[in-house]
């Protein structure tokens, strides 16, 4: 620790500190544009300049390291007088178009320049301009505000991992630009907003929406990734108009994903559904709640008469609330149903009723810094779960050494020290290699559960990879979409496990989305005897209720879920928007509120509860889902659906000690060595960042990024020619009985013999199973 | 010293050099295994000041090497003469490269450097094939290299050219410059020393700093110290340009009058009167003539004079300059130069460098010097490193010592030197000695 005083009060720091630290526990503001606390020190706004015992000139209070006994004044003449100068400096060629800027009124430059600047400029010539870039569908640039801070090329740098912006040229001449022809493309491009101390960088779906002042603003949670960043929702007149990071330094910290800031445009969407809808003689008619929720009742009750309660199916997105997915097993259990998931993208339920608890990620998202070795099975991480990602990529430059296994090595922005590019068929083998290698590293066995199960021969990127576990004293395997996905799924798990186990680490699951650990604990997933989403789907039923989803975009095989519901007598869609899929195959659809409208709660990967309250007031006739579905429990005459409001159901929902409900733990899954056949190409499937849920779907922005490019189908080089094929043909794509046409794209981040085609996306949507054999073919 | 015997045919070579007692003092140091400690405090003794600008005691400067340091250590050596007035080092490695080349040997031994790198300024390309070609002839003769001379000590030298800008003078910047990236110059701390090229401890001297130290071994520092006087140890390259009759580097004692150095360089070209010196090269405060011809030219005495030593770019200026003009033209350079990362430098050099565009125009305003004093004032040791010092100082001094000069032009809207004598002043002017 080191003493220090500024003006004149004596604090107490840790070694390493700089004054501009010490002064914020001193509670000392000192006015600065470069420094940022999560960014690399710049020292070159010069603003921080302070009075500093015993130097003859003012010192940065960024840069500059506390010594013992050091002596600061932040507001001496002296430090005043610079700070003055610098001020000046800064605005002589600043345009002063505060009242057309957006960033008017929440602007550091324009707040610092009421306490240090002055009335008039002493600089009577002509000013510089800068001409504008473009840096994509979601920044807006107004360069000629620009003052130099370096802060986005900073963040670009170093946290989003790709320098996608710099200054080009010297002096008075210095700009910031992307690459020439380029954009930012990055999937947390948003921060630089937040983080440009002016009005150079702002939002473009904001732009000139409103004054910072006209809004209010509320703390909510974001409904994509699993890692439930902390939101501040800004609406006016209960339309959102802006969405910004709640600062959160174990979840998000200052950060947000581009979908977790933008998404918000789809909430305005003309696809909102704003009144019940039925569908009679083939036409969609709105009706009211009324006549809407009574033909739901009579409509389930009669197919539970005619067929039996186990007719009945429910399929919920991971997206949606505790609260809603709780009171919707409720439902279903109530009417005598064992049948509900909201594991919709999953195909291997085989550890069901095997399993310890709700899986989660098996560790604190801020333990990311502590981790030592980390491998990641089967994820598309940096799309999937970008800011978990961020992390992973903060924590390799401080030693973390990051190991992957499966088919895709796409680029993560952070160095994958070890890689087993490998065919999905091949993921259990090459785990259990891992295994294999690791308890030999060890000297120790393996558990009998997996004694003659595991394959012979390791190969050398298994053995790297054992290696560098082995080596390790923080330990985590994390497993995710694909892994998740995977056909295998609960091998992988058991080998996890295994690892986890040998290292005395962690293991444990990214999640798919901002509820995949909420859903395991709102229990909606089937009991004894219930059908999985999967068998939901391969053995279809009478009756769905289907709760914002969106079938042909949102289950493991879209074509084949798209027949089952619409061969049912009754679908029932509970749902934020009118979609054209839902048109074709229900039969009633129920408006229920998105995230910005009602109460809820979701479970991050980590196990973390956080609840929201509504930001804005329901769209048109729209409602809360959990009051949609409780006043439904009570026209069915269910018992229990007396809740008086959301935290009620949440009491409810999450009763006792959550920490304990989480377990990763699986026992008795038969883990086998074999591989898939030779010579079958293979379908690799990932969910494109901004289609993963309807709300991302819908937002314009969103979808002009080079993130929503449209799919196609990636080969590995080789596999390519070896097909006879080249890069830019349109090639046919067929799994089974259905395909579709896309452009051949090569790959070289792609293990042979895989095709890589996406899911979730319109274009991909007549395909089956996100795994499997697929051929691919000239057009 | 340096240049001394260089004025033969083909005396960069390394024949050459060896016969005028070339690498005669990195055999002995290898022979008779010299430890470290002796060779800087031989250094420390000769009071060899930094020949880069600062006048930096070189001893000193490497007695902060963290010698015990295990890993990677760097040499850099500083070749990239951006400064306006300055053009000894051109000199030293066109004619006596190898100078250099031992004297970075001798350091990267007394500093325990495995690498090290000469980083040259990239327009006259004639310096770097030259010393690409003088690097060629060591390594082949083993004076760089692996076990050389059959020692245990090994040193790798290589060049690295630079592309002309000024900023990557200055030392942290020419590190940025050859890791790769833009040019700009690091806050310090950390200094290099202890934070340096690709992250490691680094020294970073000048041409002539390295090229003094062969000689300051043979020699010893005592009598390296004595050739100058005290506290100013040596010679030194003087590079006089301006209104001389024979401008050049010389190479001369440190305390040799100033009158005796212009005497060297012919006198005053067409006998006129001096006005005005600028001692040490442009980024030095310019001293009027009649009280620099009192100076002796070493760094105490220059120092005394209210200017700098700086790099040893003397610039003389008759009776005909428009002192007005000529700070036009260093403010622009200036203005050019900056690297644009700080605030005050970014900023302030386009504004001094308007406002004296504007007097020089006949469009200054009558507080445009209490402006000037001013804007300098706020950029003066605010900055992240010396440029905004250097483009104040020639503004407050040729303000100080010739404010009167501005304001006729701000009253008068044009120069007191008339255009006729001012012209007259300019033509090229060809010595009846040359
Ligand atoms: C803007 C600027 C430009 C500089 N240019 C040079 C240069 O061209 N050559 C040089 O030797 N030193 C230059 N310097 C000084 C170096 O930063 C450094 O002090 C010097 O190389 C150290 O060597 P020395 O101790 O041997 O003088 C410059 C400094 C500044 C601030
Ligand atoms: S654009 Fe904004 S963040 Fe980037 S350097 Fe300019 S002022 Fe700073
Ligand atoms: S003083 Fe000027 S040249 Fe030096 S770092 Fe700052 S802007 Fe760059
Ligand atoms: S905040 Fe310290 S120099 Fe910018």
């Amino acid at each position: 620790m080191l003493e220090i005083e500024i003006d004149g009060k004596q604090v107490q720091v840790n070694d390493g500190s700089t004054v501009i630290e010490a002064a914020a526990v001193a509670g000392s503001y000192i006015p600065h544009f470069c420094y940022h606390k999560k960014l690399s020190i710049a020292a070159s706004c010069r603003m921080c300049l302070v009075q500093v015992e015993k130097a003859p000139k003012p010192l940065p209070a960024c840069a500059t390291p506390v010594t013992n006994g050091m002596k600061v004044w932040t507001h001496s003449e002296l430090a005043v007088k610079a700070q003055k100068g610098v001020m000046e400096f800064l605005l002589i060629n600043h345009p002063l178009d505060c009242p057309i800027c957006d960033q008017g009124g929440e602007c550091q430059l324009q707040d610092l320049a009421v306490g240090y600047g002055s009335t008039a400029s002493r600089y009577q010539e002509e000013k510089r301009v800068v001409f504008n870039k473009n840096l994509g569908a979601l920044v807006s640039t107004d360069m000629t505000r620009c003052i130099n801070c370096t802060r986005c090329v900073r963040f670009t740098t170093e946290i989003a991992g790709e320098m996608e912006l710099g200054q080009a040229f010297r002096g008075e001449h210095a700009e910031i630009m992307p690459f020439i022809e380029k954009t930012v493309d990055s999937e947390l491009s948003g921060n630089i907003i937040d983080l440009c101390p002016v009005g150079a960088l702002t939002s473009k779906p904001f732009r000139f929406a409103a004054r910072t002042w006209e809004l209010s603003r509320r703390k909510s949670v974001s409904p994509h990734d699993s890692l439930g960043a902390n939101l501040i929702v800004q609406t006016k007149h209960d339309v959102v108009k802006r969405v910004l990071p709640f600062e959160n330094e174990d979840v998000n910290e200052c950060w947000l994903s581009d979908k977790d800031r933008f998404s918000y445009e789809a909430l305005s969407s003309e696809q909102r559904l704003g009144a019940p809808m039925i569908r009679q003689g083939g036409q969609w008619k709105q009706v009211d709640w009324q006549a809407a929720l009574e033909f739901v009742a009579t409509g389930l009750r009669g197919v539970e008469r005619d067929h039996g309660a186990a007719s009945i199916g429910a399929l919920a997105s991971p997206h949606a609330t505790v609260e809603e997915l709780y009171l919707l097993q409720k439902l279903m259990r109530g009417l005598g149903s064992e049948n509900i998931d909201f594991r919709l993208r999953e195909v291997d339920f085989r550890a069901d009723g095997k399993r310890a608890g709700a899986p989660w990620l098996g560790m604190p998202i801020a333990g990311v810094k502590d981790l030592t070795r980390l491998l990641v099975v089967g994820s598309f991480l940096r799309k999937d779960a970008p800011l978990l990602a961020q992390r992973v990529r903060q924590a390799a430059k401080k030693g973390l050494h990051v190991s992957a296994i499966g088919p895709n090595a796409e680029e993560w922005l952070l160095p994958v020290r070890n890689r087993a590019l490998v065919a999905p068929s091949a993921m259990v083998a090459t785990l259990g290699q891992v295994v294999v290698a690791l308890a030999k590293e060890k000297g120790a066995e393996v558990s009998v559960a997996l004694l003659g199960k595991l394959p012979e021969t390791v190969s050398d990127e298994a053995l790297a990879i054992a290696q560098s576990l082995a080596s390790g004293r923080k330990v985590a395997v994390w497993l995710g979409n694909l892994a998740v996905q995977h056909a295998r799924a609960s091998e992988l798990q058991m080998l996890a496990q295994e690892i986890a186990r040998l290292t005395d680490g962690s293991f444990g699951f990214i999640g798919e989305a901002a509820n995949s650990v909420g859903g395991y604990l709102a229990g909606a997933v089937p009991g004894a005897g219930g059908l999985n989403a999967a068998a939901m789907i391969e053995q279809p039923r009478a009756a769905y209720v289907t709760l914002n989803l969106e079938p042909d975009l949102d289950l493991a095989n879209p074509a084949a879920a798209m027949a089952a519901l619409d061969g049912a007598q009754l679908v029932v869609a509970l749902t934020s928007f009118d979609s054209p899929s839902l048109r074709q195959v229900a039969d009633v659809m129920l408006p229920i509120a998105p995230f910005t409208e009602t109460s809820g709660t979701f479970v991050n990967c980590e196990g973390r509860a956080q609840s929201f309250t509504a930001v804005a007031k329901p769209f048109a006739d729209v409602r809360p889902g959990w009051k949609v579905l409780r006043v439904l429990g009570n026209l069915l005459a269910l018992e229990g659906f007396a809740h008086a409001d959301s935290e009620a159901v949440r009491a409810e929902a999450l009763a006792g000690d959550l920490a304990s409900r989480l377990d990763n733990g699986v026992e008795g899954i038969v883990v086998s060595s074999a591989t898939g056949p030779a010579g079958v190409l293979e379908r690799v499937a990932d969910v494109p960042i901004h289609f993963a849920d309807p709300i991302a779907r819908r937002a314009p922005s969103l979808q002009k990024t080079r993130d929503a490019a449209a799919p196609t189908a990636r080969i590995a080089p080789a596999t390519l020619a070896a097909l006879g094929l080249a890069a830019g043909d349109r090639v046919r794509v067929a799994q089974g009985t259905a395909s579709v046409e896309l452009v051949a794209q090569a790959d070289d981040g792609l293990a042979a013999g895989c095709v890589r085609v996406a899911a979730a996306h319109p274009s991909t949507a007549a395909l089956g199973a996100m795994s499997g054999d697929l051929s691919v073919e000239r057009a | 010293m340096i240049l001394a015997g260089c004025d033969g045919d083909r005396t960069w070579r390394l024949q050459d050099y060896v016969a005028r007692g070339g690498y005669s003092a990195l055999r002995k140091i290898l022979a008779e295994k010299i430890p470290q400690d002796a060779i800087i405090a031989e250094l420390k003794t000769s009071v060899l000041r930094g020949r880069g600008g600062a006048g930096f005691p070189t001893g000193l400067k490497w007695s902060f090497m963290p010698r015990s340091f295990p890993g990677d250590k760097y040499l850099a050596c500083n070749s990239d003469e951006g400064e306006p007035g300055t053009f000894k080092d051109r000199d030293i490695l066109r004619y006596n490269p190898h100078s250099v080349i031992e004297g970075m040997a001798i350091a990267a031994y007394a500093m325990g450097a495995a690498r090290g790198y000469n980083y040259i300024h990239g327009e006259i390309f004639e310096t770097y094939s030259r010393f690409e070609e003088a690097l060629a002839e060591a390594r082949e003769a083993g004076f760089i290299g692996r076990n050389i001379l059959g020692s245990d000590f090994s040193f790798e030298l290589f060049a690295h050219h630079g592309y002309g800008a000024y900023i990557c003078g200055e030392e942290t910047a020419l590190l940025e410059s050859i890791e790769g990236k833009k040019g700009q110059p690091r806050f310090k701390p950390p200094f290099p020393a202890s934070y340096g090229l690709y992250g490691k401890p680094t020294t970073i001297n000048n041409t002539e700093t390295f090229a003094s130290v062969p000689f300051i071994m043979n020699m010893g520092g005592e009598a390296f110290l004595n050739l100058g006087k005290p506290n100013n140890g040596g010679m030194k390259l003087f590079s006089v340009s301006g209104h001389v009759n024979r401008p050049g580097n010389y190479e001369i004692p440190l305390g040799t009058p100033f009158a005796e150095l212009l005497e060297m360089a012919g006198g005053m070209r067409g006998g006129r009167k001096i006005k005005a010196v600028i001692p040490g090269g442009s980024s030095a405060p310019v001293v009027p003539g009649g009280v620099m011809m009192d100076c002796t030219m070493d760094y105490d005495s220059i120092s005394k004079a209210g200017s700098m030593l700086g790099s040893g770019a003397v610039i003389v200026m008759d009776e005909t300059t428009c002192m007005v003009k000529a700070l036009e033209r260093l403010s622009y350079f200036y203005f050019e130069e900056s690297c644009g990362q700080c605030t005050p430098c970014r900023e302030g050099t386009g504004w001094l460098y308007r406002v004296v565009h504007r007097i020089e125009h006949g469009l200054g305003r009558p507080d445009d010097l209490d402006l000037l004093n001013s804007v300098t004032t706020n950029i003066m040791g605010r900055t992240i490193c010396a440029l905004g010092d250097a483009a104040s100082m020639p503004v407050q001094s040729f303000v100080k010592h010739f404010g009167s000069e501005f304001e006729y032009h701000i009253e008068n809207k044009k120069c007191l030197v008339p255009p006729e004598v001012q012209r007259a002043g300019s033509q090229i002017y060809v010595s009846p000695s040359c």
